[in-house]
């Protein structure tokens, strides 16, 4: 009987699920057909943005009008600033470690109970399961890096727990390989980043980092308050503007965000600032309305000359598998460029990340590892797996 | 949903049944499915392979192949046990017998505290209370600033000091203040911080011992992965943890790190939040979270309702319809037709679990008004012409749409979203993705009693 009943539901399922199809892309459509119309006159003559008072720190006359001389081509790869100079003598794998050395404990018990062991067994591989489910790889990709391992295993002779670890760490190496983590900015014009991601990811304190590397580099950086929904928003990313010596651009609490940063873009290029970077308010993947909202903001910033090259997806290390659905639905929304994952100085690691980088293609070019401004850092496959296993 | 553990488990009881009886084998196969749904839903490691031992206790205790339905005898014992670890039923905050009731809000960065704590208030004073806000995170730029304008928006006084300085002596100083004020609750933000932080947690331990609060709250994210188990066995051992609150369920998270806080630190889990706005925070319900941890949805209600509604020989008429690509527009307006007698659309969006390939619905989206509009336009078509929408054009199109009140864009749309139903349909019966077959929409049913 709760079979036939079973069917019934997955009937009515379908029956809804066509129902929602339609009423949902009607909606989505007429939005669309809102949004276009609204933005199609777009802000008449750019009002005077309100300016948030200079930065006292780093005025910013004095920062060069163009990211590099004249001759650079016209999309180059920035090197991002690096560390600041008093930080400089330490070697970033030793920071990377250092950073996370205190998060460590938790996660050697699994492979250590298994290096104690002599021979690989049952337990070895349940061991190792349960060590990269514990990082958020997730059960689905964790078995079938495990079945891969195993035959290599096989093929390559390794019989002893070291070396399936070391193997282990090669193959995670191997699946994070070959992806270009450089954040691109064109060369004599103003370049914009976009920044996105679900509520307390640490969008707002990852531009802040952002401001500070490049700000410390001689380039003029301008932030857009683009989080015009969270209380109180604006004014964290003005403190971080004025920390930091970029200068903040930003409208009133609950105005329309895509006005905000089209006075921002247009208040950027005015001033010839060589970075943008846009803040713009948590939303969850789910929400429809909010993510057009989203689309519309990346449309204006390219409508008003913004130079967009990177839209960076903010997720934070204690994220679990839901982390995929966020980068799906940022993704098809917005074409996300990269991932900076947040908050890996916790105890979390951050492991869903490789299945976003599997599944989505999208790689991770930014480690967030505290909260100050100095605390970012380039992602760099090998410091994470290490880092995942040590 | 079909991708959740009710497919898995389907599809392995359909191959057991065939043989008749289960083993000791076979029940290992069906409990290694329930955890890798479990794991797949963010309950942590541990927590997940203590509820398995403990469904196959039950699961062995209660001889699953004398069951009609095994997959849904399991799917109920995990069902069951998943409620039995969240909590049997909602609970209340107690509150002080000596007012100012104490609240201390605790969790990482990012979490939601200050939207909490703003909800909270608001909640306290629909309850009949008197809130204070007090604010305590000294660390992130702005975060007063922030609670003082969620102050100002829901007109609940808040407490800060300017210029800020020691939070321990700020919490002291709120709670005078709440005395001589007559605020009866006082809820404290408190900045995020890392479990392993030293000096933070301290910090935290200063401010309950200054306070003595009647609960110390955990706000933990419905995202959280693995790490909410350590990240709770911390603060229960640094502070201690009185109760929980989960935020931000509003998402499409399964929320496993609900379980896993729980079972860790035994507190019971109070509220849930479910959107950014203030009023949008709700007593906590362990039976529909373990719904969702399970990829449900409230599937339980919703299948009482379509036996109510569906019958046998009927749906059965309509899957094979389905599954031949050959459910029309008639067939469709049949469905329509009973799915609304089932209750407004909306509702029973609230109750379905993530549609494959849309996602999870948010019923705000939607617009009931809508379904009247597509609706009319059907009624307004002849028999021909919602079998064989093909043939609707001009002349055809123009009659339609006069006849339903609506413009022949409108009918267009229809007609063209139709098609693309139809398409996903051919999907939903059709292979999955990477080469392994997982069916979306339409799991292998086992064989129907002749
Ligand atoms: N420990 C740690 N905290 C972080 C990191 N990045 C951001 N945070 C904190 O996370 C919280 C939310 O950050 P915020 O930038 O406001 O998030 P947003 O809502 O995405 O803009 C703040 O308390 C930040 O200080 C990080 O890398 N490590
Ligand atoms: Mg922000």
């Amino acid at each position: 009987m709760t079979e036939l009943l079973l069917i019934a539901f997955v009937v009515v399922l379908v029956g809804m699920v066509a129902a929602i199809a339609i009423v949902g892309s009607r909606r989505r459509a007429r939005r669309r057909g809102q949004v276009s119309r609204s933005s199609a006159p777009p802000l008449q003559a750019p009002a005077v943005p309100k300016v948030a008072p200079p930065p006292q720190s780093a005025p910013l006359a004095e920062a060069p009008p163009a990211i590099e001389p004249a001759e650079a081509p016209p999309v180059e790869r920035v090197e991002p600033a690096e560390a600041p100079p008093v930080e400089e003598e330490i070697s970033p794998k030793k920071r990377f470690r250092d950073r996370l050395a205190r998060a460590r404990g938790t996660f050697s018990s699994a492979l250590s109970s298994m290096l104690s062991r002599k021979a690989i067994d049952e337990e070895t591989w349940e061991d190792l399961e349960e060590a990269l489910v514990r990082c958020d790889v997730g059960i689905d990709l964790t078995q079938q890096i495990l079945q891969d391992l195993e035959a290599r295993a096989k093929a390559e002779g390794v019989k002893d727990p070291d070396g399936i670890i070391t193997l282990l760490k090669d193959e995670l190496e191997s699946l994070l390989a070959g992806q270009d983590r450089s954040l691109v900015a064109n060369g004599d014009s103003l370049t914009t980043w976009l920044m996105v991601g679900v509520n307390g990811v640490g969008k707002t304190t990852t531009i802040a980092k952002l401001a500070k590397r490049n700000v410390d580099a001689g380039k003029s950086v301008v932030l857009a308050a683009g989080d015009t929904f969270r209380a109180a928003a604006a004014e964290q990313l003005q403190v971080w503007g004025e920390r930091t010596g970029a200068e903040v651009i930003r409208g009133q609490e609950g105005a329309d965000p895509a006005s905000v940063v089209y006075d921002a873009t247009d208040a950027a290029r005015a001033r010839h600032a060589d970075l943008l970077i846009v803040d713009t308010a948590g939303r969850l993947h789910t929400k429809v309305n909010l993510m057009e909202e989203l689309k519309k903001v990346r449309r204006v910033i390219e409508k008003a000359g913004g130079g967009l090259t990177e839209t960076l997806l903010v997720i934070d290390a204690t994220t679990g598998q839901n982390g995929l659905s966020q980068a799906r639905q940022f993704s098809e929304a917005v074409d996300v460029t990269g991932i900076v994952l947040t908050k890996l100085d916790g105890s979390a690691r951050g492991g869903i990340v490789v299945a976003v980088e599997r599944e989505l293609g999208i790689p991770v070019k930014l480690v967030g590892l505290g909260e100050g401004a100095s605390d970012l850092m380039e992602f760099e496959p090998r410091y994470f797996v290490d880092a995942l296993f040590e | 949903m079909f991708d959740s553990l009710s497919d898995r488990l389907q599809g392995i009881f359909g191959r057991l049944r065939s043989r008749g009886r289960l083993s000791e084998k076979d029940v290992d196969a069906v409990l290694r499915e329930v955890r890798v749904a479990l794991l797949e839903a963010d309950v942590n490691f541990k927590v997940a392979k203590s509820l398995v031992a403990r469904v196959k206790d039950r699961a062995v205790g209660e001889d699953l192949s004398k069951s009609l339905d095994p997959a849904q005898q399991v799917i109920k014992i995990v069902h069951e046990e998943l409620i039995n670890t969240l909590g049997t039923s909602a609970v209340k905050l107690k509150m002080a017998s000596h007012p100012p009731t104490r609240l201390l809000l605790a969790g990482l960065q990012g979490s939601g505290k200050t939207t909490t704590a703003g909800k909270l208030a608001v909640f306290m004073r629909k309850a009949g209370h008197r809130p204070l806000l007090v604010a305590c995170d000294l660390q992130r730029p702005a975060a007063i600033e922030q609670l003082r304008t969620i102050g100002r928006q829901v007109d609940i006084p808040v407490y800060s000091i300017d210029p800020p300085g020691d939070p321990v002596q700020v919490a002291r100083d709120a709670l005078e203040h709440a005395r001589n004020m007559g605020n009866d609750v006082m809820i404290v933000d408190t900045a995020g911080r890392l479990a392993i932080d030293e000096a933070l947690m301290t910090e935290m331990a200063e401010i309950r011992q200054a306070i003595d609060p009647e609960a110390v709250l955990l706000v933990v994210d419905a995202m959280t992965g693995q790490d909410a188990v350590g990240v709770a066995e911390e603060f229960v051992t640094r502070v201690g943890v009185d109760g929980v609150i989960l935020s931000k369920l509003d998402g499409d998270a399964r929320g496993g790190a609900a379980i896993s806080v729980r079972e860790v630190t035994g507190a019971p889990i109070y509220f849930a939040g479910l959107g950014e706005k203030l009023g949008e925070f709700d007593v906590f319900h362990p039976d529909r979270m373990a719904g969702r941890i399970l990829g449900m949805g409230d599937v339980l209600t919703l299948i009482e309702k379509a036996e109510q509604e569906f019958d046998v020989e009927q749906a059965k008429a309509m899957e094979e319809k389905i599954r031949k690509a050959a459910f029309d527009l008639e067939d469709f307006l049949g469905q329509l037709q009973k799915v609304k007698k089932m209750g407004s659309m909306t509702q029973l969006l609230g109750m379905l679990p993530g549609i494959p390939g849309i996602g999870k619905i948010n019923a705000d989206d939607f617009d009931e008004a809508e379904f009247g509009k597509v609706e009319a336009i059907i009624r307004s078509m002849t028999a021909e012409e919602r079998r064989k929408p093909a043939i609707i054009k001009g002349s055809r199109r123009r009659r339609i749409a006069k006849g339903s009140g609506t413009t022949p864009a409108d009918v267009n749309m229809l007609l063209r979203q139709f098609g693309e139903v139809q398409k996903m349909m051919k999907q939903f019966a059709g292979v999955g993705r990477k080469g392994k077959r997982r069916r979306m929409m339409m799991p292998d049913f086992p064989a129907l009693p002749e």
